[in-house]
């Protein structure tokens, strides 16, 4: 042992411990067939809203279920529960995003049964959650008509962690000024090739398109599990 | 704001590896961090010292290696330096390009130790 101050090489991930958790989650979703889908967005781009018709219209043809972030309260799986799907609350105190540790935590004695899409609505926040994996196979990025086309430039981290942009709220489109090209055109420039889709959740406009999207995704994903010599 | 929670796993994981090296005492952390790792540079630098105090870490210094983001280009079919994550697009040709190859990296590259 020297005295002399050393170097020496660690290269390793300071997130190591969630990703670990993260992967561990994402097997178990592939093995059991659980199509797992997380949304982010700001406080107030119309999560919640946009989840209860989701889990609503797809309620009669698949089994879904939802995990809930927040910081206090528990409104938001209330809300939700109106769907009849199984909603749970995961309260984060004062941490601004969820970590797979929480998702690991909230899915421990939880009796929900064989499930086809799992959604996890994460903590509204558009810059912490973008570290954190938490096996989801698809993450949602909403964007609000309401919230201006340049979202995705002020927060290119996030859109460019997320897989698919809904832009949200398009029954207030006209109303806000909403310039459609420029939000596509920016989403693309942080993120090139993202599929983008734009609905209301309150009249229904583009909800059918989205729905026939997401079992797509969905599978498209069974259809690699089941490929023999996948290994799942 | 979650770089508090960032700087208490970079402290936990350095004080791991100094463990494995004869409980060294850590003199500075070397970290990479990439411009789309979704973390603050200033403010992980203002939190370190906070998750530090009353840690084998305390007194240690952060040294933070900035990792500009490197897509590749479909178009050229080569590496290239991005000097924005506003704008994905390749700086020769202007082809924009989706595939990321660093930028993400929040790692904990090496430490200085002593003892």
């Amino acid at each position: 042992m020297s005295a002399e101050p050393r170097l020496v090489e660690v290269r390793k991930n300071v997130l190591k411990q969630n990703d670990l958790v993260a992967r561990a989650l994402r097997d178990r979703f592939r093995q059991t067939g659980v199509f797992a889908v997380s949304l982010v967005s700001s406080p107030g781009a119309g999560k919640t809203t946009f989840l209860e018709k989701t889990l609503k219209s797809l309620q009669p043809r698949a089994k879904v279920a939802a995990l809930v972030g927040d910081l206090a309260t528990e409104n938001d799986a209330a809300r939700l529960a109106r769907s009849l799907a199984p909603v749970k609350q995961i309260t984060t105190g004062t941490i601004c995003h969820l970590e797979a540790a929480m998702i690991q935590n909230a899915l421990r004695d939880w009796e929900v049964g064989p499930l086809d899409f799992l959604f996890i609505e994460n903590v509204g926040n558009l810059v912490c959650p973008s570290s954190y994996d938490l096996g989801e196979e698809l993450r949602l990025v909403l964007l609000s008509v309401t919230e201006g086309e340049d979202k995705p430039l002020k927060y290119p981290t996030i859109f460019n962690s997320a897989d698919v942009a809904v832009i949200t709220k398009l029954d207030l489109a006209e109303a806000v000024e909403f310039d459609a090209a420029a939000a596509h055109k920016n989403i693309q420039a942080v993120r090139p090739g993202m599929p983008v889709l734009s609905l209301s959740a309150k009249t229904g406009q583009g909800m059918d398109e989205f729905l026939v999207f997401l079992e797509a995704q969905r599978r498209r994903r069974e259809a690699v599990r089941l490929m023999p010599g996948s290994g799942r | 704001m979650h770089e508090l929670s960032i700087a208490m796993s970079i402290v936990e994981l350095a004080a791991e590896e100094a463990a494995l090296c004869g409980n060294a005492q850590v003199l500075a952390v070397h970290l990479r961090l990439g411009s789309l790792s979704g973390v603050v540079k200033e403010a992980l630098l203002s939190c370190y010292e906070m998750a530090c105090a009353s840690t084998s870490l305390e007194g240690s210094q952060l040294l933070i290696e900035e990792v500009p983001v490197e897509v590749f280009c479909p178009e050229c079919q080569a590496r290239r330096r991005i000097a924005s994550p506003q704008s994905l697009c390749c700086p020769e040709c202007g082809k924009p390009c989706s595939e990321v190859l660093q930028g993400k990296e929040l790692e904990l590259a090496a430490l200085e130790i002593k003892g």
